[in-house]
């Protein structure tokens, strides 16, 4: 028998503080997820979390996502039955009744919209994403990377309307379903990616749900047993302290669609003399301390406030923040060659070879 | 002579100054602030009037700046029985109006809601016709339960606010005395905390019609019946009686703005950092161009999640009042405070708790005049230690200047607040990014002289269309509506200016569409 793991509201709260750790600076705010998902649950109960061996090889996997602007969202808030809508038109294409709800990005709004999905409809979540991060594009996942179909791709927004995807590449349906968004009103609720369980347990970065969770756990407690959270933080995640700063000058423009920004932080007590750049694009891509780069996406970068332990997000830099950078090993599937290509620094527009933030440090 | 009245009202103490027409002081008294409010601000007023022995019939005007609001908000009393209508169904069901407010305030507010169709898209669209019907038997509802206040908050209403307004003539047409908050006149993006600000406001009119309506009574009694009363609001000018009562929520943050506003006129600075230290909190707000820089960002009311328009702030609990304290050899100061009760618990005083002002007085770089307090009290304390807790203030308050910076460059911090004896004057030259430290004469008063000088504003916030008018002529029509506004609220027409022009492109909407935000403030007319 395998213990059943429950999600009550307090473990949602700890998993959207998580996730904002593992958003990296960027994937959206949590709260709009959280406050849907806490909601389903007062009414229809706890959700409850599968470990991957609790998943049979033939069942059906589906992960849902939010897609769109995070500001549109913030405004038109959803119906809450686009999931029950995208997901039924995933299983009459399959022919087969989904078994699990999955998550395709446990950082930022996403890590929250799962929980939401499966507790108003009863179903079970998976404890795993496909990413153990937050990415902005549908292909950046270990799903794609395992060679599995973003298609067939479903989308639903809340006046009713519909749409069902069958693509070339997972990269058509990142164009395609990017433009229906628009017409949808900015927003909408998708299904994709689905998947056989034998799949899923190969291709999925497990256990990241409960990571979230915990992450968010430990920085409650530290401050509740008046530890420091950020010691602690970085022992569960085996995370690096990069650097401790005062944010001094923050910039940012638009380009291409994307907020591309950059924030230089003054070293302070044990950095103290040092200054160090970081280049963001909605998420947090490089660090570099003193002309040398001290770490790159796809490892985790995060900001975390000196003194409360709580990340800083990319629209909450700001001049006077005092801060730790840290450095978060990602998940190995991004290390390799298929990933470094996919989301490493120079898909992004850097002329930087990725290294794991581990050599980098010891350098 | 003509004089002017300035009363504002503190956690521990209301404060009234009279300034004769040239804004020079003329009196300045402290009361101590009363459970109900009211009765604090009529002795203050009386007090101020008896002891500057002006002809009452000289007073041209009192500005008020109130605590009834946002006590009655933390407190949950008073409240109106609140009915709330959201436009935008089927979009939005999955987070009904009232969720996210605590269960305490919800009920107080009597949890009455309805969500209809209407609302828009990001784009104009709209998400689905209004359907007048439907609107209709909310509004007989809401009659049949007795609803005093109404809060109507529409999808994207930032973008267009006709759904919102036809429903208010609807809603009108049936509950006719009551009145209507439309959460487009409050706040901007971000549905949930627009609609909050919006019942927010919708439960306080009562409040303020009850404080308004005992003040002007008391104000007639003292023969102040020719004067002209103004609220101040959380922006820094003034509002008139009418306005404040359908906007009574644009009150809940006039203290702080009141303390800053007051702080740049005492020093004479438009361009500034103030730090205002009380009993119980420190502030740090930052003065541009002679008034409050306004958030960006979500802000907590009552344990409520709001979106309007307040002043920049941090809130510290490093008041004079600040229990300090050593534990695991690290110093911690705050944010429990002994408050108002510092002179009979402070150490200093005899009593059994270290507080900052003990030992601002134990360092010797403090004195207080009071008989009851007797530095000798604190003799037997370590001095290493003292040194140690004066450093942790000194920190602090040194954090709390940078978090409220928004550049490296240095700037004047002007320091107001009774509490603001425990910042030792020995650092006032040695901040890191701070030009100097002025501590102004009259700095316990800088919030009933903030009340007192405050000017009339004007301000307009809405959509133009540039493909018909032009950005120039619609920023032209924007301005002139502004200043419009504020002559018409009592501004001397010339001395209007305008203060604040801000420029939102909604990129997607056709016709080349921007919001522009405009306000305009002049001096009284008097």
């Amino acid at each position: 028998m395998v213990s059943v793991r429950l999600l009550d509201d307090v473990a949602i709260e700890d998993l959207a503080v998580g996730a904002t750790v593992l958003g990296t600076g960027g994937g959206g705010d949590p709260y709009l997820g959280k406050l849907m998902a806490i909601n389903s649950i007062k009414q229809k109960g706890p959700v409850r979390l599968l470990s991957l061996k609790e998943i049979p090889d033939d069942a059906l996997l589906v992960p849902v996502a939010m897609m769109g602007s995070p500001t549109v969202l913030v405004e038109k808030l959803p119906k809450g039955d686009e999931a029950l809508k995208s997901l039924s038109m995933i299983e009459a294409k399959v022919g087969k009744k989904v078994f699990a709800v999955a998550s395709a990005e446990a950082g930022g709004v996403n890590s929250t919209i799962p929980l939401a999905v499966a507790a108003q409809l009863g179903l079970p979540v998976a404890d795993a994403d496909g990413m153990g991060r937050a990415f902005p594009e549908i292909q950046m996942t270990s799903y794609h990377l395992y060679g599995i179909r973003a298609s067939p791709f479903a989308m639903s927004d809340e006046k009713g309307n519909s749409v069902l995807l069958d693509t070339i590449s997972n990269k058509w349906i990142e164009w395609i379903s990017r433009a229906v968004t628009v017409v949808m009103g900015g927003s909408a609720i998708i299904a994709l990616y689905p998947m056989t369980g034998r799949e899923f347990k190969e291709a999925c970065v497990p256990n990241t749900l409960t990571f979230a969770q915990k992450i968010g756990e430990t920085i409650r407690l530290s401050k509740q047993n008046r530890q420091d959270p950020v010691e602690n933080l970085l022992k569960l995640v085996h995370g690096f302290k990069l650097f401790k700063g005062k944010i001094i000058d923050v910039s940012r423009r638009t380009t291409g669609g994307f907020a591309r920004g950059e924030a230089i932080i003054e070293g302070i007590d044990e950095s103290k003399g040092s200054k160090l750049k970081l280049n963001f694009q909605n998420e947090n891509l490089i660090a570099i301390r003193d002309d040398k780069v001290v770490a790159t996406v796809p490892d985790l970068i995060t900001l975390l406030e000196c003194e409360t332990g709580l990340p800083v997000t990319t629209e909450g830099l700001k001049y006077g923040y005092r801060v730790f950078v840290t450095g978060i090993p990602c998940n190995p599937v991004w290390r390799t060659p298929k990933g470094i290509e996919t989301v490493g620094p120079r898909y992004f527009g850097y002329d930087i070879d990725y290294r794991p933030v581990e050599e980098l440090i010891n350098r | 002579m003509r004089y002017r009245i300035g009363i504002d009202v503190g956690s521990t103490h209301t404060d009234a100054v009279i300034l004769d027409q040239n804004r020079v002081l003329v009196k300045a008294i402290k009361t101590t602030t009363t459970p109900d409010t009211t009765t604090g601000i009529v002795d203050a007023l009386k007090g101020v009037l008896r002891e500057s022995q002006i002809d009452p019939s000289t007073v041209n005007a009192v500005m008020l700046g109130t605590t009834h609001c946002i006590n009655a908000l933390i407190e949950r009393t008073r409240l109106a029985k609140t009915g709330v209508l959201r436009l935008g169904k089927p979009a939005t069901l999955a987070i009904k109006p009232l969720t996210t407010l605590p269960q305490d305030l919800r009920t107080a507010l009597g949890d009455i809601s309805y969500v209809v169709k209407g609302g828009h898209e990001y784009d104009g669209r709209e998400i689905s016709p209004i359907d007048e019907e439907e609107i209709m038997a909310a509004a007989v509802d809401m009659k049949a339960r007795g609803v005093e206040s109404v809060a109507i908050c529409s999808v994207f209403s930032p973008v267009d606010s006709s759904h919102e307004r036809r429903a208010a003539e609807i809603i009108s047409s049936q509950l006719c005395d009551v009145p209507i908050s439309l959460s487009s006149e409050l706040a901007s993006m971000g549905l949930l905390e627009r609609e909050n600000a919006a019942i927010m406001n919708a439960s306080l009119v009562k409040v303020a019609r009850t404080a308004i309506g005992a003040f002007m009574q008391a104000m007639k009694e003292q023969g102040l019946g020719g004067a002209k009363l103004f609220m101040s609001q959380n922006d820094g000018t003034l509002m008139s009686v009418e306005h404040a009562l359908r906007y009574p929520i644009l009150t809940v943050a006039c203290g702080p703005t009141n303390s800053m506003r007051g702080a740049a006129y005492l020093v004479g600075l438009s361009e500034a950092i103030v730090v205002d230290i009380g009993g119980t909190t420190a502030l740090f707000g930052a003065i541009s161009k002679g008034f409050p820089r306004e958030s960006a960002i979500a802000v907590d009311i009552g344990g409520v999640r709001t979106n309007f328009r307040m002043p920049d702030l941090v809130s510290i609990g490093c008041g004079g009042g600040a229990i300090v304290r050593e534990e695991d050899s690290k110093i911690k100061i705050g944010p429990q405070s002994v408050g108002y009760l510092l002179s009979k618990e402070g150490k200093a005083w005899g009593g059994s708790t270290l507080t900052t002002t003990d030992v601002a007085l134990a360092a010797g770089y403090a004195s207080i005049d009071d008989g009851r307090c007797s530095p000798s009290r604190l003799a037997d304390l370590d001095k290493a230690l003292v040194q140690r807790m004066v450093e942790k203030i000194v920190q602090l308050v040194q954090e709390n200047i940078d978090r409220i910076k928004t550049s490296a460059e240095a700037m004047p911090v002007i320091l107001v607040g009774g509490g603001g004896i425990i910042v030792p004057p020995s650092v006032y030259d040695k901040f890191d990014g701070v030009t100097k430290v002025i501590r102004p004469d009259h700095f316990q008063y800088a919030n009933a002289i903030g009340a007192a000088i405050a000017q009339v504003g004007g301000s307009v916030d809405r959509v133009f269309s540039l493909e018909k008018l032009g950005r120039e002529e619609a920023l032209r029509q924007a301005k002139q509506m502004a200043t419009d506004e504020a002559v018409k609220s009592g501004a001397d027409p010339s001395t209007v200016q305008i203060i604040d022009v801000e420029e939102v492109p909604l990129a997607y909407l056709p016709g080349n569409a921007v919001r522009i935000r405009v306000k305009a403030s002049g001096s009284l007319a008097l």
